[in-house]
């Protein structure tokens, strides 16, 4: 049941949703609504009026460019994405993210964008994402802007996105290399958001040590982190089991580490560093495949 | 005389007679009632725990668009108080209004209702009531409860005990004094809410001088009778129905405010009122669960055998006692707390405080799962103390088969049972004896593997009427049944029993379709409406429908079998003592050609121009039936669990269960119900609990913070049963509806606590959720992990 | 305010206006009488309000009406053709998969989207797929039999590949 008032749009075309977004002070993008109707319900968001963006086609398409670059549009839902067979092959940890969100009534209808718009501390996708160094391509009243998925995530549902900008696409660069990515996730038994979410994306050298190694953790903290203590340890390394192990212990260094009902700070701090150890591994395992 | 011996229904696996509506969306539950010109209620809750109310300010709800009345509690006394139907010696009762007036005890408590013309009006206006609170003192824990200077939930009262229940058996003391090893436990069987699926409604209309109330009930007639005397309504002109319910585990085992709300408006705005729960308001305002907090002393000799047993219970009632509420703490929970085995001396203490926290009652095995929990823990404490075989502590103690009828230290008399064999065969099924070798692969893998044994006694069927009445119980424990068969034969029986999802319409058709020689298809079974039922009906709890509701359909039927064959033999010119009734028909014995069909004989009966002399026109009986005693199910649960040595998390990779209620009426049923019973255990043991903070605020105050069981949660089950038939009853059966649940929450206790006892763990509280079972590791010093 | 929709239900294409603020479930239920489909929770948890949504179980609770302008709902009153009952339905009652039946409405058609994607699944994936709807009596033990064995009759009886009205 909700029950303030709102008016209701769905434009065809993305300039026309920004347009709207524009006209009111309280205007809302509804996407597949899995976080706004929830809040709505329960009169924790109250929007004057919602703009949907269902109708905008473009925004639901998952492509890859000439470079490599694999584009997910905003609106391609957790489901289409974890089914997708080129993010299953090029990017696992999406895949298993998306695959991982709630349940599968959830994930039929929640989308990507609304994800990372919504940026919840406990969502799943953030944490490839970042892994993957993304780009979040934005378009507003004042145009299109790329930004760097490191720099999107500013605190809990806070990002850089201005008010009346709408997320297009994520733009995930070209895997190169023996590149092997995974998610891995400790969810919350009731809400099944991430307690902690892990991804870890390696790239391994010809010899087989790591040439590059990217962990992006989500449910931690505040807001989803790079474990850069982390990826620095590991990086050199034949990314064996005991290198592994020690990077991941650096997993939770330098950060503060939320406290709920189902884990503690200090059981937070312990599962990112036993996620990740579970993470890089199976990214490992992956690239050396 | 011709007693039923045929048995061609019960014990088959008849398909559901409730199914085909319910597959297909024509189920009507109680929210699916839309009448013309309908209004909708919407109560005020307090958010505090304990506050006195100052001032309700009305003015800015009353000025919404669509409200039709805002009321307080002052406005709305004429509803009367909530009823308790048990009284237990040394009870101080609260008095509980439907919406309270002085102070609201706590958070949920109702302070006013909102009535508009659609359900977001009614919401938008109890948002818009203003109340002055002055918030109290709050008290959530039952032992702090029980201190000097605790705040008091009930002021006129000078303390928050609610009753102090001793019983005792035996010398204790002595056997504390005789005792090779005592073992202690402090046990927290925490608070659960019971979360049926379909969240609790009401639906009152009042025409011309006769009120019908659609409720969510396990009990339409309590209600109806409560609804009458409160709102002064003679009882014939207060119809109650429980249409399809959608499960109630005793969460709507009760008369609850909203019943008499939407009653009394009905009758009073003259218009139909509707009240339906949110999720998040019903975790407040629906009863909750269990909530002791137990201290457990075992005396025992070092072969294993019990001397005695000594326990010191508080339970947490919550703000206010509710319908049963009394009775699940003492009567249900510590008569049967020596459980399967010969305890020669026991003394037990019990006592309830109000808190400022929601009522406390019956959910599912209400008292039982309690028992079951302190005495299977501590005999797997004793078999660790003392280093021997929990299954072989178990054999030392149980009640051999050839001592029952056996009287218990307790003061019960158990019916029948054989212990062993239902332990051996769950070993069996467990392979228990292969479990050290997964234990060993576990520890390879890094992991903690343990497996847990729960051999539990449960209580059904609550009667005799005497018995009741002792105990305190203010109903008797009978149940009534009428079966009316209709000139053309077509047949319906009449059960005061109201099901909601336990299958009555086919178990009590199976009932009499073998006592009628008929078949379930041509017997239609009605129950939950009090102007079809045959009588005063007490309704469906405490797996007492089939070990008392279900014998007095066979009762009737017999009654009716009865005429069928005195009318046949006449017709057919042959003595009773021949005939057979059977496929349909009635003949004599050997001569199934020459045969009258059933409906030739309903027919003949209300044609009644050629029946035997003195014979009374008609074709029906009805019948009440009081039990002699109840009945006591048994059985034993085996649960294995792997937790993960890294983080602690639970997973319960194996169970089995070897269960006993007597006679099965519908094997695939008993099943079932024993599928949905373990999986409740399994959730208290692993993932339920409702939580407070210090200020009464319940912090798992959703379906996003309170885990219920989801189908990744629990393995398949393995069943197996064993069938002892009870000797108080003709039909041999005992009850299925809460055995699961009784006997799943220790087993998968023992199990957790087995795998961590190679650490030196003794014993952890519920729910075993990662973090505890992490930190637990953590400080026994993680020997074994990698 | 209301706002015009067309959608069509259980097979019939209606036009209907409808408030912003109604949820999909509210339009089912309280305009169209349709109460098969269920609520049991208000955080979009339970699953029991599942319909189809162009072919994809999705919380009723959990969408706008006016979002289903232009799409195709199938409730549990629209699984049944021609009075025969979809497989997921026969299986359901003959495994016992249902106690009282209030979860049962989503569950069957989460099953009959599960089955469309996934013909022969594994217990273990059909427990996946049946995450997000709770049943509080049955422990899931049936009902998974009850998928399991409905996916056997639509793959051997090759039915007219699952419910019409389910768009891939
Ligand atoms: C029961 C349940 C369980 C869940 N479990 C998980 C889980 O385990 N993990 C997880 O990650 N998530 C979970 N979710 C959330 C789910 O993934 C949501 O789908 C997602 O967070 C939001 O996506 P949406 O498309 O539904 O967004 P909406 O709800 O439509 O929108 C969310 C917010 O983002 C804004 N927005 C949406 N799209 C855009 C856009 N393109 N540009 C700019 N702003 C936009 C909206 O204005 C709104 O403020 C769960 C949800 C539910 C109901
Ligand atoms: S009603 Fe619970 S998820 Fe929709
Ligand atoms: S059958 Fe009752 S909730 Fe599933």
């Amino acid at each position: 049941m909700i029950t303030h008032p709102f008016t209701y749009r769905a434009p065809s075309t993305i300039e026309e949703a920004v347009a709207a977004l524009g006209r009111s002070r309280d205007a809302k993008v509804i996407a597949g609504g899995h976080s706004l109707l929830p809040l709505m319900k329960l009169g924790l968001a109250q929007p004057d009026a919602l703009v949907d963006l269902r109708r905008i086609a473009s925004l639901r398409d998952i492509r890859a460019e000439a470079d490599g670059t694999i584009v997910v549009g905003a609106l391609a839902t957790h489901r289409s994405i974890a089914e997708d067979r080129t993010i299953v092959s090029k990017l696992a940890a999406l895949a298993e993210a998306a695959a991982a969100v709630g349940d599968p009534l959830v994930r039929a209808r929640g989308t990507i964008g609304g994800s990372l718009a919504h940026a919840d501390p406990a969502a799943d996708e953030p944490a490839p994402v970042l892994a993957f160094d993304a780009l979040i391509r934005a378009i507003g009243s004042k145009g299109k802007r790329d930004i760097r998925a490191g720099e999107y995530f500013k605190a809990a549902f806070e990002t850089a996105l201005a008010p009346d900008e709408i997320v297009a696409e994520i733009r995930f660069p070209a895997q190169t290399g023996r590149t092997g990515s995974a998610y891995v996730k400790f969810a919350h038994p009731a809400s099944r958001f991430a307690v902690v979410g892990v991804a870890a994306t390696v790239t391994l050298k010809g010899d087989g040590t790591v040439e590059r190694a990217a962990i992006g953790v989500t449910g931690a903290a505040d807001a989803p982190f790079r474990a850069a203590q982390a990826e620095k340890a590991i990086t050199g390394t034949k990314g064996d089991a005991k290198a592994i192990a020690a990077a991941a212990a650096k997993a939770a260094e330098g950060i503060t580490t939320l406290s709920d009902l189902v884990a503690s700070s200090d059981y937070r701090r312990h599962l990112v560093t036993v996620y990740a150890r579970r993470a890089l591994e199976r990214a490992t395992q992956r690239a050396q495949g | 005389m011709t007693a039923a011996t045929t048995t061609t229904y019960i014990g088959a696996r008849v398909p559901r007679k409730e199914d085909p509506r319910l597959i297909t969306g024509d189920g009507l539950f109680t929210d699916d009632v839309t009448l013309p010109g309908m209004v909708y209620v919407s109560l005020v809750r307090s958010p505090h725990a304990h506050a006195r109310i100052r001032r309700i300010d009305t003015t800015a709800a009353t000025e919404e668009p669509g409200v039709v009345a805002v009321l307080t509690g002052k406005e709305l006394e004429a509803t009367g108080a909530l009823p308790v139907f048990i009284t237990v010696p040394s009870m101080n009762g609260s008095k509980h209004m439907p919406i309270t007036t002085d102070k609201a005890r706590y958070a949920g408590d109702a302070v006013a209702a909102v009535v508009a013309e659609s359900r977001d009006a009614a919401k938008r206006a109890a948002d818009a009531v203003t109340v002055d609170y002055e918030p109290l003192p709050v008290v959530v824990d039952a032992t702090k409860a029980l201190e000097p200077g605790a705040p008091i939930v009930h002021e006129e009262m000078k303390s928050n005990l609610v009753f102090t229940y001793p019983v005792k058996g035996g010398d204790v003391d002595k056997a504390f004094r005789d005792a090779d090893v005592k073992v202690k436990l402090r046990l927290v069987n925490q608070r659960l809410i019971p979360n049926a699926m379909e969240p609790r409604a009401a639906v009152a209309k009042f025409e011309a001088g006769e009120l019908t109330l659609w409720s969510t009930t396990q009990i339409p007639h309590f209600v109806q009778l409560i609804v009458a005397l409160n709102l002064g309504l003679s009882q014939n002109k207060v119809r109650v129905i429980a249409p399809e319910v959608g499960g109630g585990f005793g969460s709507k085992l009760q008369v609850y405010a909203e019943e008499l709300i939407v009653g009394h408006l009905a009758k009073t705005l003259g218009r139909p009122v509707k009240w339906t729960e949110e999720r998040r308001e019903g975790y407040l305002a629906t009863i909750h669960g269990r909530d002791h907090v137990s201290d457990v002393e075992l005396a025992a000799k070092r072969d294993g055998t019990i001397l005695g047993l000594r326990v010191r219970t508080v339970a947490n009632m919550g703000a206010y006692l509710q319908a049963f509420a009394p009775g699940i703490p003492t009567i249900l929970h510590v008569f049967v707390v020596p459980g399967a085995y010969r305890i020669p001396a026991f003394d037990y203490e019990m006592r309830g405080a109000y808190t400022n926290t929601t009522p406390v009652d019956a959910y599912r095995g209400a008292g039982r799962p309690e028992s079951a929990y302190v005495i299977e823990r501590a005999i797997d404490r004793l078999a660790d103390e003392i280093g021997m075989d929990p299954a072989e502590v178990r054999r030392r103690n149980f009640i051999p088969a050839d001592a029952f009828p056996f009287n218990t230290i307790s003061g019960l008399t158990y019916d029948s049972g054989d212990y062993a064999p239902a332990l051996e065969r769950a070993l069996a099924m467990a392979d228990y004896k292969g479990f050290e070798k997964r234990r060993a692969e576990a520890k390879a893998r890094g992991n903690y593997r343990g497996i847990g044994i729960s051999s539990y006694v449960e209580i059904c069927g609550l009667a005799p009427s005497k018995a009741n009445s002792a105990l305190g119980v203010g109903w008797g424990g009978y149940e009534s049944a009428r079966i009316r068969v209709h000139p053309t034969g077509a047949v319906q029986v009449f059960t005061g029993t109201s099901p909601h999802g336990q299958s009555h319409e086919t178990s009590w058709a199976q009932i009499a379709a073998d006592a009628l020689g008929i078949t379930p298809n041509d017997i239609e079974v009605r129950h939950g409406d009090t102007f079809e039922s045959p009588g005063m009906g007490v309704g469906t709890f405490g797996s007492r429908s089939l070990a008392v509701g279900g014998i007095e359909v066979h009762k009737a039927a017999e009654k009716v079998r009865e005429k069928v064959i005195q009318i046949g033999a006449h017709l057919l010119e042959a003595s009773p003592d021949d005939m057979v009734v059977e496929g349909g028909k009635v003949f004599v014995k050997g001569v199934p050609d020459k045969a009258k069909n059933f409906g030739d004989i309903s027919m003949a009966a209300y044609l009644a121009n050629n029946l035997p002399e003195g014979m009374e026109p008609g074709l029906e009986a009805t019948v009440y039936y009081d039990p002699p005693n109840f009945t006591f199910p048994f059985g034993t649960h085996i649960a294995e669990v792997e937790i993960d040595g890294e983080t602690g998390a639970v997973e319960l990779v194996n169970y089995s269960a070897c269960d006993d209620c007597g006679r099965q009426i519908n094997p695939m049923i008993v099943e079932g119900q024993l599928h949905g019973g373990i999986t409740q255990g399994i959730g208290q043991a692993l993932y339920e609990a409702a939580i407070y903070d210090d200020n009464g605020q319940l912090l798992s105050g959703s379906m996003m913070e309170y885990h219920v069981p989801t189908a990744e949660n629990v393995p398949a089950f393995k069943l197996d049963h064993t069938m002892t038939l009870t000797t108080t009853n003709p039909l041999g059966v005992k009850g299925i509806g809460e055995a699961g649940t009784i006997g799943s929450t220790p087993a998968v206790a023992n199990a957790v606590i087995d795998a961590l006892s190679p650490l030196g763990i003794k014993h952890l509280d519920m729910p075993f959720t990662p973090e505890k079972v992490w930190r637990a590791i953590e400080t026994a010093g993680g020997e074994g992990r990698r | 305010m209301g706002q015009a929709i067309t959608v069509t239900i259980n097979g019939a294409k209606q036009t209907k206006d409808v408030e912003p603020t109604q949820l999909l479930v509210e339009l089912l239920r309280d305009t169209l009488g349709l109460t098969g489909t269920h609520v049991g929770c208000d955080t979009s948890q339970c699953g029991a309000c599942t319909v189809l949504v162009d072919g994809r179980a999705t919380k009723s609770c959990t969408i706008l009406a006016v979002q289903t302008d232009g799409a195709e709902v199938v409730t549990v009153e629209g699984l049944a053709k021609n009075g025969e009952l979809h497989p997921v339905q026969r299986a359901f009652a003959s495994e016992h998969a249902l106690q009282c039946g209030f979860c049962t409405p989503g569950l069957l058609i989460t099953a009959v989207d599960f089955l469309a994607r996934n013909p022969t699944p594994t217990d273990s994936e059909i427990r996946h797929a049946i995450e997000g709807n709770l049943c509080r009596c049955t422990g899931y033990h049936n009902i998974v039999n009850a998928v399991r064995s409905a996916a056997e009759m639509m793959t051997t009886t090759a039915q007219p590949k699952v419910a019409a009205g389910v768009k891939r």
